[in-house]
């Protein structure tokens, strides 16, 4: 398990300019969450590219404490789309 | 990885159009974003391969080093990395899911 706190750290320090993030303890265990990532890093890249850079971010968080993340990415232009 | 995995894996993307590295088989799925692929892709109608990571370790480690993504399932199509389970569901509801697995081969 992890908690909310680091996953936030990482995912600040590992992608620039986060302008929006939501995570979510989808079981009420720590270990399996979900992250909406709005991030100026997602600019230009797919879907794959997005959720590994987040995958990159966290690191070894995700070879065990964190069993499972269900991943919403967003470049700050497909966000403000999705808001529309 | 050691290269007999990665060839082995290699090999099973060659050789199948569409292939699932999943946790249980498309009969049996046991894990729940799986289960998930599975659906999206029967509903799809696509033919697929599976493989249960759970009955090969090397092959389970292996492949996250293989599309340097840390989770399973993944699903490969024509010898190319697609997604996991968010990125497949959201082609799907986009519509776009289709298109990937009809593509000819390029």
């Amino acid at each position: 398990m992890v908690e909310a706190e680091e996953l936030e750290q990482r995912i600040r320090k590992g992608l620039t300019n986060v302008s929006h993030l939501v995570l979510t303890d989808l079981t009420g265990t720590k270990d399996h969450w979900e992250a909406l990532v709005v991030s100026e890093a997602f600019d230009g890249k797919n879907r794959i590219e997005q959720h590994q850079m987040v995958y990159s971010a966290l690191g070894e968080l995700m070879a065990g404490p964190v069993h499972a993340l269900a991943l919403k990415t967003y470049s700050p232009e497909s966000w403000a789309k999705q808001e529309g | 990885m050691e290269d007999s995995v990665r060839q082995e894996i290699q090999g099973i993307i060659d050789s199948n159009d569409v292939v699932l590295f999943m946790k249980g088989t498309k009969h049996f799925p046991q894990c729940g974003f799986s289960a998930t692929v599975v659906e999206v892709l029967r509903r799809s109608g696509s033919e697929f391969q599976d493989v249960n990571v759970l009955e090969n370790p090397e092959i389970r480690q292996g492949i996250k080093e293989f599309a340097n993504w840390p989770t399973i399932p993944q699903l490969y199509v024509h010898g190319k990395f697609v997604g996991g389970c968010d990125i497949v569901r959201e082609m799907y509801e986009k519509g776009e899911l289709d298109a990937v697995l009809s593509a000819k081969e390029s």
